[in-house]
């Protein structure tokens, strides 16, 4: 069990975390999500008793990481896979640490033959690759056998045989009781992995709830509408009733129209009403990814922007054809990438509410059955992700 | 925390190792250390390099002494010991600087600090295993090369007991204790090459300096640097009396100064070691 309690962090003028406050409970895989440089690496290291937080406090097990008696007998952990002296071997690594805890050096052949790194022990650990690195600081982590486990970004690098591995020995390690909690920036790995998600943006608490509270949380919901193809009037008519009855209507590029706005039931009975025949109905919720983007979409501290290579190119003409901007067409069409639906009102931590926590709202196509607000409402919809 | 996990019931009970788990303490972090010095090249390297260099020096420096047939009153000829000397705590610094330097320099330093919270444990760990290290090769060596010296000057004056104690315990442990002072600077300075190169000019600056204090009005100066240098007291180390002028230490006090010296670095380390973020 991890615990952090108002957890603050500045470096100068810079508050690299503020505030956050957590729990990382034992068994299950807990993910930790944000957008570069949000703070993650820091709380980690803040875990670890490398950084001192400004203000508050984290605990394993009730303990500061420093006041551990045998610290890596309790709390593995892969920081950084390039933390080790190029210089030596592998196995001398692994000993060298192991001796540091009074671990048998038994155990570094064993865990060597766990990470699959026993044919390489010899070798100077400068030669490595990156995914040999990952497997080399995996096997100090697991080395003392501990209850807490931290991985900063595991498979970075890995192979995909390597990725699956880390993947079942996440949720292998979760299986047998301990603490698991895992960076990383790669979301459908995390939909796979995780069970539970600790979200941060700019250093504060985003999200803390299960895999797919999250996603039903923050998913930009859609219905998805298809009329009938043979006739284009009668989606210019089912457009302009669903606006009018308040929905937000997009054009799909093949034609369908994505709804938001409005329950499925509703979107049928008012097409029922103005006589439009539909081809297709469809609720559609999003992927981790989606959810994620769009959660964080205000949190980014690093974004790019298109390369459109203007000191390039000859001045453009007043009037030449294929700058100007396109006639709009009547209904938008939904972007094809970087953009996702806003956040409902009142639930960007950017946008007013202070309280880090973020109060998961029932999606708008969720069942209307019991509804307990600010409480995740299970959805029977197909998901992407899962 | 708003939302409960009602999707994923945690494990009744948290994961207990079946290996007892005892407290660790100094006696690891030593075999840790032992480990971690004699599995890098650079230590068999500077090591090598200073056996090599006091030897050669060493009794070469004896063998021209022996040749030119020069009386040498009542000297011995331990003295010619500090010509190796001088090269050798070069190579005692490289290692000194290296033992912690290397470790911010490939980041192992979070690795260690990890694996072993308690800063005190780590940094005396090293500096014991470190401190033995260089002594006992430092030791041997200038054992072997004092001998050696004995032999092929015959025109000198035979050493007292005292004399060959300092020559070779004494140097091993004036080298080693210079190690030490390198260890605190390296981990005050976390960059190799910026920590030698420190070190280094703490050693050579001084007496250069003094060389070119030609002005009378700063004669008290060049006097007390002269004195004080890092080389003047190795050579003090080998005299009964103080070698330049009629003041200032000698014999077993150039130790006890550097061993001053070096306390203060390793304090100045510990304290900011501590203190800092990794």
């Amino acid at each position: 069990m991890i615990e952090a309690v108002g957890l603050t962090k500045r470096y100068g003028a810079k508050t690299a975390v503020y505030n956050l406050s957590f729990q990382v409970r034992p068994g299950v895989v807990t993910g930790f999500l944000g957008p570069n440089g949000s703070g993650k690496s820091t709380t980690m290291r803040m875990i670890l008793g490398l950084d001192r937080p400004t203000a508050g406090q984290v605990t394993i097990g009730g303990h500061p990481f420093r006041q551990l008696p045998n610290a890596p007998r309790q709390v593995g952990a892969l920081l950084d896979a390039k933390a080790v002296h190029g210089g030596r071997s592998a196995r001398s690594h692994l000993l060298s640490l192991a001796q540091l805890a009074g671990i048998p050096a038994q155990r570094v052949d064993e865990v060597l033959g766990v990470v699959g790194l026993q044919d390489v022990a010899k070798r100077r650990s400068k030669g490595f690759s990156l995914g040999m690195g990952q497997r080399l600081g995996i096997a100090a982590a697991l080395l003392g056998d501990p209850q807490v486990l931290l991985f900063d970004e595991p498979v970075n690098g890995l192979d995909p045989e390597g990725i699956l591995w880390v993947r079942n020995l996440m949720k292998k390690l979760a299986s047998e009781g301990r603490t698991v909690f895992v960076s990383s920036h790669l979301m459908s790995e995390m939909a796979l992995t995780a069970d539970h998600l600790i979200v941060i943006g700019r250093g504060q608490l985003l999200a803390d709830m299960s895999v797919t509270d999250f996603i039903s949380a923050n998913s930009a919901d859609f219905a998805r509408v298809r009329t009938p193809g043979t006739e284009p009037g009668q989606r210019e008519k089912l457009t302009s009733v669903l606006t009018e009855a308040g929905g937000q209507v997009l054009s799909e590029p093949d034609g369908a129209l994505r709804v938001t706005g409005l329950p499925l039931p509703r979107i049928s009975d008012l097409a029922h009403g103005a006589d439009v025949r539909l081809w297709e109905l469809s609720p559609h919720q999003a992927s981790l990814e989606e959810a994620y983007m769009r959660m964080t979409q205000g949190a980014v501290d690093y974004r790019s922007t298109d390369d459109r290579l203007a000191h390039l190119q000859p001045p453009v003409q007043p009037g030449q054809p294929g700058y100007g901007m396109p006639p709009q067409p009547p209904v938008h069409e939904v972007p094809q990438q970087g953009w996702y639906a806003p956040p409902p009102p009142g639930q960007n931590p950017y946008g007013g509410a202070p309280q880090g926590s973020y109060a998961p709202a029932p999606g708008p196509y969720a069942p209307p059955a019991a509804p307990q607000p600010g409480l995740p409402q299970p959805s029977d919809t197909p998901k992407d992700a899962r | 925390m708003t939302a409960p996990t009602h999707h994923h019931a945690p494990a009744p009970h948290a994961y207990v190792s079946p290996i007892p788990v005892r407290a660790a303490h100094l006696g690891d972090a030593l075999a840790s250390e032992w480990t971690k010095i004699r599995s890098v090249r650079s230590t068999m390297w500077t090591l090598g390099v200073m056996i090599l260099l006091m030897f050669a020096i060493g009794l070469g420096v004896a063998a021209i002494a022996s040749g030119s047939g020069a009386p040498m009153g009542d000297e011995s000829a331990l003295g010619f010991g500090f010509f190796g000397m001088l090269p050798a705590s070069i190579c005692v610094i490289t290692l000194g600087v290296l033992t912690i330097a290397s470790e911010y320099g490939t980041g192992m330093i979070r690795t260690t600090l990890t694996a072993c919270p308690s800063r005190a444990r780590v940094l005396l760990a090293k500096a014991i295993v470190f401190f033995l290290l260089v002594f006992s090769v430092t030791t041997v060596v200038a054992t072997l090369v004092a001998l050696a010296q004995v032999g092929i000057v015959d025109t000198a004056a035979a050493p007292t007991g005292g004399e060959w104690l300092r020559a070779t315990v004494g140097a091993g442990a004036y080298l080693a204790v210079l190690g030490l002072m390198s260890l605190g600077v390296g981990t005050l300075i976390r960059h190799s090459a910026g920590a030698i190169t420190v070190m280094i000019g703490l050693l050579l600056l001084p007496l250069v300096a003094a060389l070119f204090m030609f002005s009378e009005a700063l004669k008290s100066v060049q006097e007390f640097l002269f004195t004080y240098a890092i080389p003047s007291q190795m050579i003090a180390l080998y005299s009964e009396r103080p070698p330049f002028g009629d003041s200032g230490p000698a014999g077993w006090e150039p130790l006890l100064i550097m061993a001053a010296v070096a306390a203060a670095a390793l304090g100045g380390a510990f304290a900011l070691l501590n203190s800092r973020d990794v």
